[in-house]
């Protein structure tokens, strides 16, 4: 149609999604929670979707996910938005359905329905937004905090002695036979942006034939919980999280 | 096994609640382990393929009650059931639940606690089931059988209920009424219709808004609009109250007693009546809404009221708001798994009339 390329004699080359609502983000400037939801929303958009996609969205930063995706969704209790996801999958098992959780919300209180489904196969996508931090209650200790790194609840650094050690909680879902597709992304360049883009792509079009849960880790910065400006976050994390939370697939669907 | 009677058979009252949820026509059923209910989900897992429903024995009953929210949302008509403990363990969700205005069914086959208690039966999660259960302002329907034949029944009422008024309904059974086994009629298959569910997760067309499923509105005017909304749905259920009322037409004095306890106090009244006492019982079917009209009302009749339940006294704190100090209202328990017997009750009884009978003098 004439608007969709054209503005005011100005050739359109980018615009928001339909699957996007006018909602303005509330995340902190330089995080890559809206980022990541642009990403979802434009495969759901591009791949026609939009009436047989439901999302669950957690507790945590991203709580409010629901405020801007244009799609059907519901907002789970903390930790379990997979067990959400289960039952409107079991219900609908011809829709796509995705789970969108935190680390604290996956990885910590989580933890038993973030294994438990997968290891079921449950035929969703759970995309897990690792930045080691709570940022929604302001800066705490997350699973995936790394060793020595200060937050509001280990201000003299994570002492593996005491609160563990960073939980590479994706490592241990390849392990499980109901794992179909495991990538780690990132958000903090184009570049990055892009191959996580094709990763949700993949996943959706998996789906198709629900051959088993996909996993989508995205290892993402939080300015204002690591107390620096975005760019500082961004060289933060390709200097610390990436070493410890490589990115790359760890686990392909076999010949594809 | 069928028979000649009327297509009257006997069964344990957990299969017969199962078999009643397959004739209701549930389309998932999620749960997870734990006496003395689990007949209910092995129940499941064996019929439920063969009807093409989903049955998930899930990793915790915190997930399964998360499984219900994601499915009833997503339009399904689902139920869970578990026993005390694990309805503890729900609790966050049913508060989710009903604040997200969602119909599902829940049972709870309850046992003694508290703790980890013991699995004989007990009506100790009584404040648990009316008075909301988790956080927040907010109640489940809650319905009492006392027989097998209400085990089954109530399925169909509940889910009915449940959807009627978009809440979560709650059977309040206990271990014995679970367990046991008797004659029952069971519900005819395919007599509770679908309902429409224009609000739920099924995918957005282009035709209509998207629908959001969430019990967050962080504008404290917003949450309160949604509580008054709530209170409101209470006020119109009160139609829905149900009870039984056993020989109280000429009668004295008045049991109440829900469940099991209420069949212990039926054959109690016969006992009694032998002994030239004339006592009558009512029987609140609907612990939520409760009855307290027809409580009310009996304050013109009767000399004094004697709760019966097997707790430390629960029921009785709403029977003596319903009374509201018109007539003298006394408690008959047992705890912890313990059931009273006729006898028990008879007994308690004697004494009351007995000291009414002194202080008349």
């Amino acid at each position: 149609m004439q608007e969709d390329t054209q503005l005011n004699g100005f050739e359109v080359v980018y615009k928001k999604p339909v699957t996007l609502t006018d909602t303005p983000f509330h995340y902190c400037p330089g995080c890559g929670h809206s980022v990541v939801h642009r990403v979802l929303m434009e495969v759901i958009d591009e791949m026609g979707i939009q009436d047989k996609t439901i999302g669950v969205a957690p507790v945590g930063c991203s709580v409010f996910a629901y405020s801007y995706m244009n799609i059907d969704m519901q907002e789970a209790a903390h930790g379990r938005a997979s067990a959400v996801a289960t039952g409107i999958k079991r219900i609908h098992p011809d829709k796509f359905v995705f789970s969108y959780q935190g680390d604290g919300d996956l990885a910590a209180i989580g933890t038993a329905e973030t294994i438990h489904t997968v290891n079921r196969g449950e035929n969703i996508l759970m995309i897990f937004i690792n930045n080691a931090i709570y940022g929604m209650t302001g800066g705490q200790m997350a699973p995936t905090t790394l060793l020595n790194q200060v937050t509001s609840t280990s201000p003299y650094g994570r002492n593996c002695e005491t609160m563990g050690y960073p939980l590479k909680i994706t490592d241990m879902l390849v392990q499980l036979p109901g794992a179909y597709y495991v990538t780690r992304q990132s958000v903090h360049n184009v570049n990055a942006v892009r191959k996580l883009k094709k990763a949700v792509e993949k996943s959706f079009e998996y789906q198709k034939s629900n051959p088993g849960t996909c996993f989508i880790e995205v290892v993402s910065n939080c300015p204002s919980g690591w107390k620096m400006t975005p760019v500082e976050s961004n060289k933060w994390l390709e200097e610390n999280m990436f070493p410890v939370y490589p990115i790359g697939d760890l686990k392909v669907p076999s010949g594809k | 096994m069928e028979d000649k009677n009327n297509g009257a058979r006997l069964m344990k009252g957990n299969e017969a609640l199962a078999e009643a949820a397959m004739r209701a026509d549930i389309d998932a059923y999620f749960g997870y382990p734990i006496t003395p209910q689990s007949e209910i989900l092995e129940y499941f897992t064996l019929e439920m393929p063969k009807r093409h429903g989903v049955v998930l024995q899930a990793e915790s009953e915190l997930a399964a009650i998360n499984m219900i929210y994601g499915a009833a949302g997503a339009g399904g008509r689902v139920m869970t059931s578990s026993s005390s403990p694990g309805i503890s363990l729900m609790q966050e969700a049913i508060s989710y639940i009903a604040s997200a205005e969602l119909p599902c069914l829940l049972v709870n086959v309850t046992r003694g606690g508290p703790g980890l208690g013991t699995i004989q039966p007990s009506q100790g999660d009584y404040f648990q089931a009316v008075k909301g259960g988790g956080h927040g302002d907010y109640h489940l329907i809650v319905l009492a059988p006392s027989s097998v034949q209400e085990m089954a029944d109530f399925v169909f009422d509940g889910i009915r209920l449940a959807e009627k008024y978009k809440t979560p309904a709650m059977i309040l059974a206990d271990g014995a009424l679970g367990q046991m086994m008797e004659k029952v009629v069971l519900p005819e298959e395919g007599s509770l219709p679908k309902t429409e569910k224009p609000w739920a997760t099924a995918g957005k067309p282009a035709t209509r808004e998207r629908n959001i499923i969430t019990s967050l509105f962080i504008d404290p005017e917003k949450m309160e609009g949604i509580n008054i909304r709530l209170q409101e749905k209470y006020e119109q259920m009160r139609d829905e109250v149900r009870f039984e009322e056993i020989a109280l037409d000429d009668a004295e004095f008045a049991l109440v007693a829900f469940g099991l306890s209420a069949r212990v106090c039926q054959k109690a009244v016969d006992l009694a009546r032998e002994k030239g006492i004339r006592v009558g019982l009512i029987r609140p079917i609907t612990l939520y809404p409760f009855p307290k009209e027809a409580i009310s009302n009996l304050t013109n009749k009767v000399k004094f009221f004697l709760v019966v339940e097997m707790n430390a006294g629960q029921m009785v704190e709403d029977v003596s708001l319903a009374v509201n100090g018109k007539r003298p209202v006394y408690f008959k328990g047992r705890m912890g798994g313990m059931v009273p017997t006729p006898e028990d009750v008879v007994e308690k009884l004697e004494s009351l009339v007995h000291s009414l009978r002194k202080s008349e003098i």
